[in-house]
């Protein structure tokens, strides 16, 4: 079975849950940037979660399929049509050889993912059928959809037609935005006020927010402690010795806009780091539009663990109700 | 050299060994990365060194972050008392210094630059006293350099070169990164010279461009089939400046499969490094050569 591309939407990726393992190499994990998103709809289609699908983001593509096959479209609220007949969010429905799926406009959240009962069968890179186009490595071509790709499709059932879950399950962004934060790396460069302005300041996510970063405006600069350049650092004070990016790691380049790193994070570089955005809440990230008012919330070990501990929880509660 | 542990988040931990560059603290950072790879700490996922500094990501479901903590500051302990000895490989690389594809690109982002009315070589030749380019190239080339680390995007070296602090290369990075750079520029940004994988946005200043490909994701480079990344963190870089002949029959030669990178085992031991940094640096240079 195959998909036939008739329009890609924005970017349109092949992910799956990514490619550890590589990253000392400059290869980031990459693979869904809303992880719970993907592994549900790949469960309501009755994939293993770790299957191949698509993640596009703000604009959906529109597909046309040569067999027929079970879809299930979760994360943004972007209501999916086949032939023009609209199809519910989080539940698996199909799709009749020779029909097309398409989209709506996003009504809320920012990335769809799109599992096919089966799932994209593209070659294996280095572990993972994820796209890294700055590599050109994995996904379709190493790169995302483009109008006229044909899509494999692995062999799949329609046994699990109608499969829905229930509200509890759908996972949105709340209002306003808390991205909670486990401060450390180089926070210690900046003054004690700047610590607490960088908590208490309103951000918005910015323009600029991709699979590999999302930056955001609207806080205060922060400032810096004093101190001589150390060799080999570079002049600026936010400036460090190139080292590792954690995922999830928040830099400021000249302490204006923090940048959380992603999936396809870069895996160094030389500017100094604030904290790190903790697990749990990296799935969220991917949810949000430009111009969403975020807030930073400041969490201990502790409470990023049991956080983590919540999150894992709720992935079992998602693959007990859809077992 | 203190060394300070900081947590990235629930699943990384982060250890600098020092705020400054130098060799001591690349030693470090290699040797306590080799350190913890061996000790097989159970739910460490990657280590990542860096060229000052190392992280190590771990599964806090697997091993709590006080036990990773504990574990890798006993690593610590043991490699403070390891023989600064590596055996690793040297590597010469081709470099057509003062290409016309970064010389295009470098004019197109002149506004970005420092010093927009001369090149990047012109410019990191004057701020570093070099009497003129041909010299600053002879240094550039003339010294080997250590890959202290792999990444930003997949498989880019950072190079630190093996000379004394005073005769370090120095250059600032552009104003405002380009939004381009040729794959495989030769680069420098700070005290790090690179090789730009791919092509892309690049804040480093350009010097020149190898015709010898270190990522192919294809793997079908002769020298890339077993793996599609060609540094690794350790790697000895000696440059040879070619003209544009050697150039187009170096890449002729990539794309026939019959390029070959001249490379050789060796051991490096810093000790002995310090005590005549030219003379074991042409000892290298032999091994290199086959002499």
């Amino acid at each position: 079975m195959a998909i036939k591309v008739v329009h890609h939407g924005l970017a349109t990726t092949v992910q799956d849950l990514g490619r550890p393992g590589y990253f000392h190499l400059g290869i980031p994990v990459g693979g869904a940037m809303d992880r719970y998103a993907l592994r549900a709809a790949n469960l309501l289609v009755g994939n293993d979660e770790g299957a191949a699908g698509l993640e596009a983001v703000f604009i959906g593509p529109k597909l046309e399929f040569t067999e027929d096959g079970l879809v299930a479209v979760t994360g943004a609220d972007m209501p999916a049509k086949v032939d023009g007949v609209a199809q519910p969010g989080w539940t698996a429905f199909k799709v009749k050889a020779g029909q097309t799926l398409t989209f709506d406009f996003l009504k809320s959240g920012a990335r769809i993912y799109i599992a096919v009962s089966g799932g994209i069968d593209v070659p294996v890179a280095l572990g993972s059928r994820s796209t890294y186009p700055i590599g050109a490595l994995g996904g379709y071509k190493g790169r995302p959809l483009a109008a006229g790709d044909e899509l494999p499709v692995g062999k799949g059932s329609l046994a699990a037609e109608g499969r829905s879950l229930r509200e509890k399950f759908r996972r949105a962004p709340s209002m306003p935005v808390e991205l909670r934060v486990l401060p450390g790396l180089y926070w210690h460069r900046v003054t004690e006020e700047s610590q607490k302005n960088f908590f208490a300041d309103e951000w918005k996510v910015a323009n600029e927010a991709d699979r590999m970063g999302y930056r955001f405006k609207g806080g205060r600069k922060l400032d810096f402690v004093e101190r001589e350049q150390p060799f080999g650092a570079g002049s600026d004070p936010s400036n460090i010795v190139d080292s590792c990016y954690p995922y999830g790691s928040i830099q400021v380049p000249g302490g204006t806009e923090p940048i959380i790193l992603h999936r396809d994070a870069v895996s160094g570089g030389g500017y100094f780091m604030v904290g790190t955005v903790i697990s749990a809440d990296m799935d969220l990230i991917g949810q949000l539009q430009p111009h969403t008012p975020t807030r930073f919330v400041e969490v201990t070990m502790e409470e990023a663990l049991a956080a983590r501990k919540a999150r894992r929880a709720a992935l079992d509660a998602l693959h007990v109700a859809l077992a | 050299m203190g060394v300070r542990y900081s947590f990235g988040g629930d699943e990384h931990l982060f250890v600098e060994c020092s705020e400054e560059m130098s060799l001591d603290a690349f030693f470090k950072s290699l040797s306590m990365s080799g350190g913890v790879r061996d000790s097989g700490i159970r739910g460490v996922t990657e280590i990542c060194p860096a060229n000052a500094s190392l992280q190590v990501k771990f599964d806090p479901d697997v091993i709590s972050p006080d036990d990773i903590l504990k574990e890798v500051k006993a690593i610590e302990q043991a490699a403070e008392k390891a023989e600064p000895v590596i055996h690793t490989r040297i590597v010469e690389i081709p470099v057509f210094y003062n290409d016309p594809w970064t010389h295009e690109t470098l004019m197109r982002f002149r506004e970005r630059h420092q010093d927009p009315s001369g090149t990047d070589l012109d410019y990191a030749a004057r701020i570093n006293d070099y009497g003129s380019v041909d010299d600053f190239v002879a240094a550039h080339s003339g010294s080997p350099w250590f890959v202290s680390m792999v990444g930003f995007v997949a498989g880019l070296p950072f190079m630190y070169q093996m000379v004394e602090r005073q005769r370090q290369i120095q250059v600032p990075k552009y104003l405002r990164p380009r939004t381009d750079t040729p794959k495989l520029t030769v680069g420098h940004g700070g005290c790090f010279g690179c090789i730009y994988s791919v092509r892309g946005a690049g804040g480093y200043q350009m010097f020149g461009i190898t015709p010898m490909p270190i990522f192919d994701p294809t793997q079908t480079t002769s020298y890339l089939r077993d793996f599609m990344v060609f540094f690794r963190p350790g790697d000895i870089v000696k440059f040879k400046a070619i003209g544009r002949d050697a150039y187009d029959q170096a890449v002729e030669d990539v794309a026939g499969g019959r390029f070959a990178p001249p490379i050789r085992e060796v051991s490096f031991d810093l000790r002995e490094f310090r005590r005549d940094i030219d003379g074991y640096n042409a000892k290298l240079e032999g091994v290199l050569n086959g002499n």
